[in-house]
């Protein structure tokens, strides 16, 4: 096979889902919203104080990013089960891992990039400092694909149970812990000066791990579920 | 009749078993498969014959027995069969948020066939022309199995596999639809389909497969 039909194969995937997100656009908005609204609920349910809410900020920002996240996975492969789309890109003869790769970065630029977008705004309302605000765009940067990349494996082994949404949080939040550790660790630290360089590392490991590994695991879990 | 396929391909299937749900489907079923011929699977509703295609696909594992292309296990070497393979499922898998234009365009991507006409001409074809770019969910259910069968015109592959292809199509398009299949048949094309639909092609050509019992 041409390298020019496994890039073109890839290419195509990402448009079409990124195509059928901006024509079904709640997709888009339902994660940024529900983001929103966690964040800014906080300083009115717990306290507006100052002091209070900047040792908070990294922890509600990274929990509201997580499950933020989490709502929005079921939509990766969930409506391409029900109406046989799915079925189809498993009997293309291209290397499923690739076009599920395409699948999950248009999710992650549908869902985790606006994220990455709004969180220094919402970082201000929650007093971050400025020295925190380039940890946390970078713990963002490394730590959504991740999620995004291992909730697909989530979602792949759940689509073909009828009610998979608590299943899907029970797999996916234990593998979604080591990112929520560290990123909010490193904005904190970040916060009080010090240098994040261990945080990012182990984030951009778990990157790399995850973008190589995800794609197989959730090839083969799609496989197991339209059996 | 000049054969646009390679003559020396083969299915074999052999000795297949399957349950579901502690309930025999069906087993011990053996039959081959050469270019030039259609096999039409026939039974009641619940006998197996969805079960059957997505095994014959590969999508499903058969509890006994295997599937053989070109000699070799389907389930081994699955990029090569898959190549040659078209199916189109009961959810036949087109896109309502996309045009029908678009459809085909994602599905010609994930083939590995070069394309011997256009979309634009594929869904001529079908009797699609002038609605290429309305959203697919605005089309008649029967328009779009129209153009999930209009893959079958984009993309040459020696095998199809069509579950039920005539359903929610008109009397017109059914045959269409019909010549569509002989005429791949009788180019020297392999075509396994589940319908009730009678098939205008001779016995040489054709082979039926009741499962009832």
């Amino acid at each position: 096979m041409k390298n020019a039909s496994l890039s073109n194969a890839f290419f195509t995937m990402l448009k079409r889902d990124l195509t059928l997100a901006l024509r079904t656009r709640s997709e888009i908005a339902n994660p940024l919203l529900f983001f929103i609204i966690v964040v800014s609920l906080f300083p009115l349910a717990v306290s507006p104080e100052e002091s209070l809410l900047r040792t908070m900020a990294p922890g509600i920002i990274w929990v509201a990013a997580l499950l933020a996240t989490m709502l929005s996975l079921d939509s990766i492969f969930r409506s391409d089960f029900e109406d046989g789309s799915l079925e189809q890109m498993l009997l293309s003869p291209q290397p499923i891992a690739l076009l599920v790769l395409g699948k999950i970065m248009a999710h992650w630029l549908v869902s985790g990039l606006p994220l990455i977008l709004i969180a220094p705004i919402l970082g201000i309302s929650l007093f971050l400092p400025g020295e925190a605000m380039f940890a946390l765009l970078a713990t963002l940067a490394l730590g959504t694909p991740v999620l995004s990349l291992v909730g697909s494996i989530g979602v792949a082994l759940t689509v073909g149970l009828r009610r998979g949404g608590v299943l899907l949080s029970l797999l996916v939040l234990p593998l979604y812990i080591p990112v929520l550790i560290f990123a909010s660790n490193a904005i904190a630290t970040a916060a009080a000066g010090i240098s994040i360089k261990g945080q990012l590392y182990f984030l951009a490991a778990l990157f790399a791990l995850a973008v190589t590994l995800a794609p197989m695991a959730t090839a083969a879990a799609l496989r197991i579920s339209l059996r | 009749m000049a054969s646009e396929y390679s003559a020396k391909q083969i299915l074999e299937v052999q000795s297949l078993s399957c349950t579901r749900e502690d309930r025999d489907l069906f087993s011990g079923l053996s039959f081959t498969l050469t270019p030039g011929h259609a096999l039409q699977i026939e039974g009641p509703n619940g006998s197996g014959k969805t079960t059957i295609l997505r095994l014959l696909c590969g999508l499903r594992l058969p509890d006994e027995g295997d599937i053989l292309w070109n000699g070799q296990s389907i389930f081994e070497d699955r990029a090569e069969y898959l190549s040659n393979l078209a199916y189109i499922g009961h959810a036949h898998g087109v896109k309502g948020e996309l045009t029908p234009l678009e459809n085909l365009q994602v599905s010609q991507a994930m083939s590995a066939v070069e394309s011997p006409i256009s979309a634009d001409e594929a869904l001529e074809k079908l009797g699609l022309f002038g609605f290429e770019d309305a959203p697919s969910r605005t089309l008649s259910a029967g328009q779009r199995r129209r153009v999930a069968l209009a893959r079958l015109m984009l993309n040459p592959v020696p095998l199809w596999i069509l579950d039920e292809p005539f359903t929610a199509i008109d009397i017109h398009g059914q045959k269409q639809i019909e010549n569509m299949i002989t005429e791949h048949v009788l180019r020297g094309g392999m075509a396994i389909l589940t319908s009730h639909h009678p098939l205008d092609l001779s016995d040489d050509h054709l082979t039926s497969l009741n499962l009832a019992k």
